[in-house]
This record gives structure tokens, sequence and C-alpha cells, in this order.
């Protein structure tokens, strides 16, 4: 097909567009820009050229403890989440049970309701039930935060997962037990590894998520802060290059996360 | 409907088959649904003497409607929501279609380049706005170093627009990802046939694409509404003290310093029935405009979202 | 209800063939020889035992799948040695059965490559490797053939046949294509609607259908509605508008009763000229169509009453549209059918 001239309608839109994709990279550019900023006063004008604060930050005991919790909780909720949400998506996609339609919208409730609202209420749940918020300590940052993380995240599994079964090729099932393998063999031999990516890429999802996660995690946790909830802290006290530091850190991590679950999820073998 | 898969198995396998599915069915029940309604419960407990009583009471809600403070909240949090949601249509939607229609090479890449801001830490990119916006922060330095200003301008930060600005940042990214979806999955024959049929860009636009894209945009401002509308951080770290208090806030401090449970719980209960008559709205105008394919009613959230764009 | 009141005896080393529209019960049948469907009341039987409350995995029967089915994550060789896998047979042995089992379907070469990497007849044929391998007693084969282009597909029905009379295993082969199941099959079974409409070898259903459905399902008929004057065993006479036809009928048919007579088009012969003495069994008529078809033309004939025939002259033949024409048949060609 032969190019049209460019026109005034594309170049508005072609300019639209690198404005708005502009103003999404914009703060998280100050930030990383900032980390490298010469000054513990983030002002303008920007004075760059130090990694001091990069330096201060590995030295923060403060920080690198919050950064364990939330590792350890991150990878905690992934081992539940998937325990929980890979039958969970079996249950969805292969059975029928009274209350079904009820269940499917109860486990997208986390996703789709503002943190806090999940946040509350898991607190309530926890406190009825008489649960301390620092149980388990120093073992996990507490069995609540676990599990809240666990039980919210599961939705990820599930719908991921499920997605994925609904694009499963029933034959191939039957095949494998015309071929006499049993259920369980036809599970592991066949089923699984068409699903293998999917599982992979919730498992990398919530591992993210969860390192991420502020609302539910603020009124579950318990005497431990997670990264997130200390650099929220430090915010309170005015911002610092050493925040910023931090954050660029976090971004670093997070973008390679996403780019292996990208790369993941484009592999997955077609039908 | 398929046979349940119960129906084919037998005997101890029939057993067995129930157990595996107990699992995440109980846990799913004890951790999500008992809490949500355990919220519920605490809503039509009192407090007395600084504890929660079991005793069913109504007046938790009747001070929510009956205080000015509540359902005004609740007004201006839908309000700047509506702003946030608004603003962020008109910014992700000419990006989603430059992406789907105009962008050839690499579309995968800078589809992914325009979706990692959402994962990675809403909180970075809420306190990064603080940087741009403070007294000493970038956007006065430039504008003084310009010269259009002599002294800095306090009332961008702690202030409603501060929030706005940062929630339409934060869910731009958001709302362009069904748009996206949906301007994707529009077979450009039908364009073609437009086009075949003397229509021009702008009325292939008008009468073919945008109806088409409704259900992405639909489902696009219903999370961006919902979820700016719940959000915790914007308002707690740019909104200043009364400025900008949203419903979150309330329910932040119902549940900490001025610990009132019940209210708070209340309060929440509220926002959960809004939440969830707004996604039953959204899916009712979902099915009647949808043309195959459901962008709402599908699982909601980032995450189905990313997965599709991601295709 | 998919089937309903169904039972059938298969025999060994035979090729049988479930025909029918769709809906009309065969895949599910199949099915349930195969164990993917459970029967809500009877009994299946294989060589004397009952079969019915096994699963799938423990049936001596291997089934060869509309889509293939092939696992796209495992190669062609690991996807023919599954179920020698499954039933644990010795690695030296599976790797020599599956190697011969290329041979027999003539991949010999293509047993690393991954499914997708074939075309659909290669991935067919896999598919059937899959399941011979095992040496099942009998192979059920839901319309394996339908995806593929018309030459490639009657190169396919011919060796089928041909592995089929080679290995001597019960073949139990669905299709909608009563061409194909013509082509292939000791003996047919069709079904309309769950229930057996007619149950025997490709002559009996072209030449002796049961019903009015089989004529009309099988090959291509004519199909003349009337009423009985002389019912037959036999020779029987039906009044068909303002003719009196001869046809032949197996079973006795009341008189005054509704029945139908079909005339296969090969049967049927075309005086063009018009002229001839009247015979028996002729009505005269009108060409409407005359359509070209390589080897024939088959000539559309408009006759009174609203009534329309075809016949089929060889292609030199000169018709005229529009000409007058005879239509006549041997009275022991036409058969006498009811609904």
């Amino acid at each position: 097909m032969t190019r049209r001239p460019p026109d005034r309608l594309t170049a508005f839109l072609w300019a639209t567009g690198l404005g708005v994709f502009a103003f999404i990279y914009l703060p998280l550019v100050v930030v990383i820009v900032y980390a490298f900023h010469d000054s513990p006063i983030i002002a303008w004008p920007l004075r760059l050229g130090t990694t001091k604060w990069f330096v201060a930050l590995a030295h923060d005991r403060g920080m690198i403890d919050a950064a364990l919790a939330s590792l350890k909780l991150a990878l905690l909720t992934v081992m539940m989440s998937l325990l929980v949400g890979v039958p969970g998506a079996f249950v969805l996609d292969r059975f029928v049970f009274p209350g079904k339609a009820a269940f499917r919208r109860l486990v997208l409730l986390p996703l789709i309701l503002p943190g806090i609202i999940t946040g509350v209420a898991l607190l309530t749940f926890f406190s009825f039930v008489g649960l301390s918020l620092s149980s388990g300590f120093p073992l996990v940052p507490g069995w609540p935060v676990v599990l809240g993380h666990a039980a919210a995240f599961s939705s990820v599994v599930i719908t991921q997962v499920f997605a994925r079964l609904q694009r499963l090729d029933r034959a191939q099932e039957e095949a494998s037990q015309d071929l006499y393998a049993n259920e369980w063999q036809t599970f592991w031999q066949v089923t699984f590894p068409s699903i293998r990516t999917a599982v992979l890429g919730a498992a990398l999802l919530v591992f993210t998520l969860s390192l991420d996660e502020i609302a539910v995690t603020f009124f579950l946790i318990g005497r431990q802060n997670t990264l997130p909830l200390q650099i929220w802290g430090l915010l309170r006290r005015g911002i610092t290059p050493e925040v910023n530091a931090a954050s660029t850190v976090i971004f670093g991590i997070s973008v390679a996360v996403i780019v292996i679950w990208a790369r993941l999820m484009r592999e997955e073998p077609q039908g | 409907m398929r046979p349940t898969c119960l129906d084919r198995v037998r005997g101890s396998r029939r057993l067995r088959t129930i157990v595996a599915a107990a699992v995440p069915v109980g846990f799913v029940t004890t951790l999500l649904f008992v809490p949500y309604a355990l919220l519920l419960v605490h809503s039509f407990w009192r407090l007395s003497g600084g504890a929660i009583t079991h005793e069913f009471t109504l007046d938790n809600y009747r001070r929510l409607f009956g205080t000015p403070l509540y359902p005004n909240t609740i007004l201006f949090s839908a309000g700047i929501a509506l702003r946030v949601t608004l603003v962020s249509l008109l910014l992700a939607y000419p990006l989603a279609y430059l992406l789907a229609f105009k962008v050839k090479r690499h579309r995968t890449l800078i589809y992914m380049a325009v979706i990692i801001p959402l994962w990675v830490s809403y909180l970075v990119r809420a306190y990064a706005w603080k940087i741009i916006l403070g007294q000493e922060g970038i956007l006065n330095g430039v504008l003084q170093a310009a010269g259009l200003i002599d002294q800095p301008l306090t009332f961008l930060l702690y202030s409603r627009w501060a929030v706005t600005l940062a929630l339409i940042h934060i869910y731009t990214p958001f709302t362009l990802m069904p748009i996206y979806a949906v301007l994707d999955a529009i077979p450009p024959a039908l364009k073609e046939a437009s086009h075949d049929l003397y229509a021009n860009r702008w009325q292939t636009f008008l009468r073919v694409i945008l109806p088409l894209s409704l259900p992405g945009v639909l489902a696009g401002s219903t999370f961006a509404f919902v979820l700016s509308m719940g959000d915790f951080l914007a308002p707690q770290l740019l909104g200043g003290n009364d400025s900008a208090l949203m419903v979150s806030n309330l329910v932040w401090s119902l549940f900490g310093v001025a610990y009132n449970w019940p209210l708070g719980a209340a309060v929440s209960v509220v926002m959960l029935a809004l939440t969830i008559s707004l996604l039953w709205l959204a899916n009712l105008l979902e099915r009647r405009m949808s043309y195959g394919g459901q962008a709402v009613g599908r699982a909601g959230g980032r995450v189905v979202g990313l997965a599709e764009g991601a295709k | 209800m998919a089937v309903d009141d169904l039972s059938l005896e298969i025999a060994a080393g035979e090729f049988l063939t479930l025909l029918g529209a769709s809906g009309s019960g065969k895949t599910t049948t199949l099915r349930m020889i195969a164990g993917f469907e459970q029967p809500s009341a009877g009994e299946i039987r294989m060589g004397g035992s009952s079969i019915s409350g096994l699963p799938p995995f423990k049936r001596d029967i291997n089934t060869v799948f509309q889509h293939y089915a092939l696992f796209p994550h495992m190669s062609v060789r690991e996807n023919i040695g599954y179920g020698l896998r499954m039933r644990s047979v010795p690695k030296a042995e599976r790797e020599e059965r599956v190697r011969l089992a290329l041979e027999m379907v003539k991949l010999g070469e293509l047993g690393a490559r991954a499914p997708r990497q074939l075309s659909g007849g290669q991935q067919q044929r896999v598919a059937l490797a899959r399941a011979l391998v095992n040496r099942p007693r009998v192979l059920l084969l839901d319309e394996p053939l339908g995806a593929l282009d018309l030459k490639l597909r009657k190169e396919m029905q011919l060796e089928l046949k041909h592995l089929q009379t080679h290995l001597g295993i019960t073949f139990i082969y669905v299709t909608h294509d009563q061409e194909e199941a013509l082509t292939m099959s000791d003996r047919i079974v069709l079904l309309r609607q769950g229930r057996i409409a007619q149950f025997g070898t490709a002559r009996d259903l072209y030449d002796r259908p049961a019903s009015r459905y089989v004529a009309d399902f099988i090959g291509e008929t004519n199909l003349m509605a009337g009423v009985v004057v002389d019912g037959g065993p036999g020779p029987v006479t039906l009044q068909v508008g303002s003719e009196r036809l001869r046809g032949r009928s197996d079973v006795a048919l009341p008189p005054g009763s509704a029945a139908w007579l079909s005339v296969r088009p090969e049967a049927v012969r075309v005086d063009l000229g018009g002229t001839g003495s009247p015979e028996q069994n002729a009505i005269e008529g009108t060409v409407s169509d005359a359509v070209y078809s390589g080897a024939l033309i088959r000539v559309h004939v408009s006759l009174p009453d609203d009534r329309r025939i075809i016949a089929q002259v060889p292609a030199g033949t000169t018709v005229q549209v529009g000409g007058r024409a005879r239509v006549s048949w041997a009275p022991e060609r036409a058969r006498c059918v009811t609904d």
C-alpha cells in the first residue's frame, strides 16, 4: 500500500499520542533522575552526578529489613496463591455446582474493589478471629498479611489460568485418556504443559503486585514494615534522594520482571 | 452446558475430586467472603466506651447519612473520579488509536512501554508529583527560571488539583488497555469496507470505529472511576489536610486515629455497594452495546487487560 | 436426547460407518464406545464382556479425533509413543513400534518434528499412527478427513480402506458424507435423530432404501409422491398425480396409503425426440435445464402437476432447453418407499 503524505489529522494524532506517552513517563523520569541529585533537598535546580544515595541505601538497615520482609511476603504469597488459584481455575472451568456464579463474582472482587475496602474487611476478620497482626513474626512478616495477600492475589491466578484453560483443546485430554493415561497422568502429561506459561506468568504477576501492595498491607501489617510502607513512612517526613534511589531500584526490578513475563506470554503455544 | 466433570467420575475418584475442589473454594470463602460479610456485620454494631459491642444498631448509617461530612465527601470523591475518568479518556483514546492503527513495527514493544508504568510502584508515581509540584519543585523552578512567575505557586501541591492530576497520571494507562484491546480487535476489513462505501476517515471513525470501541471505553472508564474514587494514596500524599478529603481518607482515619470501626465499616459498605452497582450497571450497558466480546464482563482489573494487550 | 434406543452388532474386522446429518447422534455413539460419554441406559460389550463401566484408558479401543488432538508440546515420535508409554511398554520395543508406525503412514523422516510444523494431511497421519501403534481391537475415527481438500481426501479414503483390510482391525468410522461412506464401508449405519434409519451394506442402502429418508440421503434420487394402488410385496403401482406408475417394494403396502417412488437419475431414460411408442412408466415433459458436468449432462425435465425429474445423458448428446422430453424407467429400478 503506498503511503499517503502525512496530513494534519495524522500529525495531530501523533503529537497527542507522543505527548500522552511523555506525560506517562515524566514522573518516573523525574524520580530516577533525582536519585542522582547532589543535595539532600529535592528541589530545582537539578545537580546531577552522585551515586551516594544508592550507597546510603545499601547501608540503611531499616530499608534492607523492609526489603527482605517484602521479599519473604511476596514469595509466600506466590506459593499460596498458586496452591489455591490453580485448582480454583479448574473448579471454575470444569465443575458445575450451586453457587458457582456467586463464587465467580466473589473471586473477582479484590481485583475490582478499591484496595482499602479489601484491607479493612480483612482487618475486621483477623481482629474478630483473634489472630494477632504480628503472629508468626519473625518467621513471616505476620500471618494476617500473608493470608491477606494470598487471598487477594489468588484472584489473579484464577483469572489468568482460567482464561488459558478456556482456550485449551479438550480433545487433547480425551486423546490422552484414549491412549491409556488416567486422569492424573493426563493432567501432568498433557494439561499442565499447556497451562505452564499461564501459571508462571501469574506467579510473576503476583510477585510484582505483592511487592508493591500498599492498601491491604497497611491495615494488616504487624511490627515489620514492607518496603512500600517503609518508603511511605519516610515520605511523611519529606522526600530524600535516598527514597528516590530506592524507587529507582524498585523500578528496575519491576521492569525486569514484567519484561520476562511478556516474553513468557508471547512464547506460549497457540491453541 | 458441558456435563460436569463429576458426572463422569466414579466412586472413590469422585470423593478425591470433591476434596481437591474444596480447598480453593474453602480458602476463598473463608478469606474473602467472610471478611466482606464481616465488614457488613460490623457496620451494624455499636461502638460504646471505646469498644465494639455486638448489638445491632442502625446508628452508624444514620450518622453517615445524617452528617453532611460523609455524603459530601462521597460526592466530592465522585466528582474527582469523574474528572479523572474524563481526562484519562481524552488522553488515552488517541494514544490507543495510534497504537492500534498507526504503529506497525514493534507494536508490542511500544505497547509494553506504555503499560509498564502501571506495574511499577504506584507509590513512586504518586509521590513523584510532590517533587514536580512542590514549592521548590520542578514546575515552580522552571516557571520561575522562565520568568513567568515571581513567587512559587503554592496552590499546586496539597490541593485537589494535585490529587486529580496524579490520579489522571496513574489511571490513563489503565484506561488505555481495554480501549486498545477493543480497537485492535476491529477487523481491518471493516475500515476498508467503510472507505469502499464512500466514507472519509472522519466519518469512518465516527460511524464505525467509535461505536465499536465503546465497550472498551466503557470498561476503561468504569475501572478508572471506581478505582480513583476509592483511591488511597494520592489523597494522602498530595491532598493536604482538608482541601481534598476523599472517602478513603475517612475510612483510613476511622480505622486508625479516630477509632470508630463500625462507622468506618459503614462507610466502606456504602463504597462497596456503590462500586458493585456501578460495575453491574456498566455490565448491563456493555451487554447492550456489545457486538461480540465483553470487556467489562470479563474478569476485571488490570491483570487480564495486560494479558490481552500483550497477546 | 442425542441417541435414542440404539442397538447394534458390529462384526470383528469390519469397516463400519456411522453415517448421518449433524445432530443425528453418530458422534455421540462413537464417544460412548470410546468411553467419553455414558449411556443413560443399556450396555456396551466388546468380545463378549461388558465395557460400559470402564473409563477410556482401560478400554482396548483407540480414537482418531476430528481435529487430530495432537499434543503440541511433544514431537511426532513422542505423540505416537504416548499410548505405549502409558502402558509401560519397554523402551526398545516402544521405539521400534513407533518407527514401524511412522513408516506405515509414510512419515518416516518426520519423527522429530513438532505437530505445528506439519501440514494438515501429515498431522492426520500422525493421529492415525498414534492410534494404530497400540494395536487396538477397535479403531474409532471421528470424521478424520473433514479438514482435507478433495483430492487428498479421496486418496486418504482409499489408503484407510487398504489399511483396514491389511490390518484386520475393526474400524468404526463417523462421517456425514454419504459418498465417503459408500466408498469405504463394509456396512453402514444411517442414523437419523438418534435412531437407526437403516443398517446394511452400501448396496443395501443404495438399491433397497428402507425409507424415503434413506433414499433421499444416500446418493441422488428423484422422489415422486403418490398413493398406493397395488401394494406388493414385489411389483407395486402408485397413483402419482394423473399417472399410474410402477415400481418395486420389498414390503407390503396398504392400498390407499401414501408412498414415494424413488428413481435414481442414472435409471431414468430420456427420449428427447418425443418419438417412439408410448411406454408404460413414461411421462411427457419439457426440458427446463441442462447442466454440464464434465462426463455427463444432467437434464432437468419439468413434468405436469409441477413436478420435476432429473436424468442424465452422456456429454455429447444434444439437449435443447425448452424442448420436449419423455422420461421413463424400468419398474424394477423404481423403489417404493414410505416415510
